[in-house]
């Protein structure tokens, strides 16, 4: 009897299987809004290295109407990778005190909590408060 | 005992005269209590013989009887009638080549398993009258839950990342590698390493998750490949920032 196993291609359609993988490729999509955002900001560098002038573009470009649909979808993807990035750090970091092993909601609590703790100090020192 | 009518659609291959995979709906009238397997079981004794499929157990240990039912990666011996409506839809396991009907082609796995040497491997052979490697209930309990792992590949076919890249080991194989590393009475860790640390290791991982979610025996694969990930990238910190280390 010969053998003739049958190869299924995988087309892209993988990614409406289950909710489970468009979730997954939504946190893999944010590094595109992330990745634009860090962009902007390196131009917002050079903008202000050369001069009042260039700045103040700078800063008329950012109050545009695009730019602000643009940063609450880069703040969303932003979050939305925070979020489900540190609800994973359990599995990443498991801590055995003794037998057993600290609860997973410490783990990601901690990570929540310096999270917060940072983005609190970011804002103190841009003088938001 | 209450009966209900079932419909199953089967994805058929015969290598001998099939070009390619077709689905062949069956219509079974079954008991309420009935998992998936009993009515492949109930099709292969009354209505078609012809139907290839692999099982043994029947009780989710053997790991024989995975298959795609209605898109998911499950056991068919774990997978009750009363848990879906209309027709169900049963294939063999995705990413794996088909043999014949809801029989897969296993081989790649078996291979890799193989190469990460998933044995215990002593850090200091002690002969027989040495007695035994001894471990206290803390150290079982740091790699306990991956041996439970009963190698029936639903983690392989919920991966994408494997489904796109092949040479990925993958989630079970780099699992049980993970739990003789962090087995107390285990020094293999170097000789897994080559496999492990790799590319086509952990490194090919994108901590979808999927592996965890579709384990049957609660496995959590992707923790163990994340571990694995940060001890690798430890070693390399430790290789090329402090050699000195080295010995």
């Amino acid at each position: 009897m010969s053998r003739k196993p049958y190869v299924r291609e995988m087309t892209w359609r993988w990614i409406f299987r289950h909710p489970r993988y468009v979730r997954y490729m939504a946190r893999e999509f944010s590094c595109l809004f992330i990745g634009g955002w860090t962009l902007l900001m390196v131009w917002g560098l050079k903008q202000l290295a050369d001069g009042p002038a260039a700045w103040g573009a700078f800063l008329e470009v950012l109050r545009s109407p695009a730019s602000i649909v643009f940063h609450v979808l880069a703040l969303a993807f932003a979050a939305y990778h925070s979020i489900t990035w540190f609800n994973l750090t359990p599995k990443a970091l498991p801590v055995q005190l003794g037998e057993e092993f600290v609860p997973e909601g410490v783990i990601s609590g901690a990570h929540f909590a310096l999270w917060a703790g940072l983005t609190i100090a970011v804002l103190y020192l841009a003088g938001a408060f | 005992m209450s009966e209900r009518a079932v419909e199953l659609e089967v994805l058929r291959y015969n290598p001998e005269t099939d070009r390619e995979p077709a689905f062949q709906r069956y219509s079974i009238n079954c008991p309420e209590e009935w998992v998936v397997l009993d009515a492949l079981n109930h099709i292969k004794e009354s209505v078609d013989p012809t139907l290839s499929y692999r099982w043994s157990c029947h009780m989710a240990v053997c790991g024989s009887c995975g298959m795609m039912i209605n898109g998911e990666p499950k056991l068919a011996c774990k997978a009750f009638l009363r848990e879906y409506s209309g027709v169900i839809r049963v294939e063999p396991l995705a990413h794996f080549p088909i043999e014949r009907d809801l029989v897969t082609v296993i081989d790649d796995f078996m291979e890799k398993l193989k190469r990460v040497k998933p044995w215990l491997m002593p850090g200091e052979p002690k002969t027989l009258e040495a007695g035994e490697y001894r471990q206290t209930p803390a150290e079982l309990k740091r790699f306990k839950q991956f041996t439970l792992c009963i190698n029936c590949m639903l983690c392989y076919a919920a991966c994408p990342e494997y489904g796109l890249i092949p040479k990925f080991i993958g989630p079970a194989a780099l699992s049980l590698a993970h739990r003789y590393n962090k087995d107390s009475r285990d020094g293999g860790r170097d000789a897994r390493r080559d496999e492990v640390a790799a590319y086509e290791g952990v490194w090919e991982c994108s901590f979808t998750g999927a592996c965890s979610e579709v384990c049957p025996e609660h496995v959590d694969p992707a923790a163990a490949l994340q571990q694995e990930k940060i001890e690798s990238t430890v070693d390399w910190y430790k290789e090329h920032l402090m050699p000195w280390l080295k010995k």
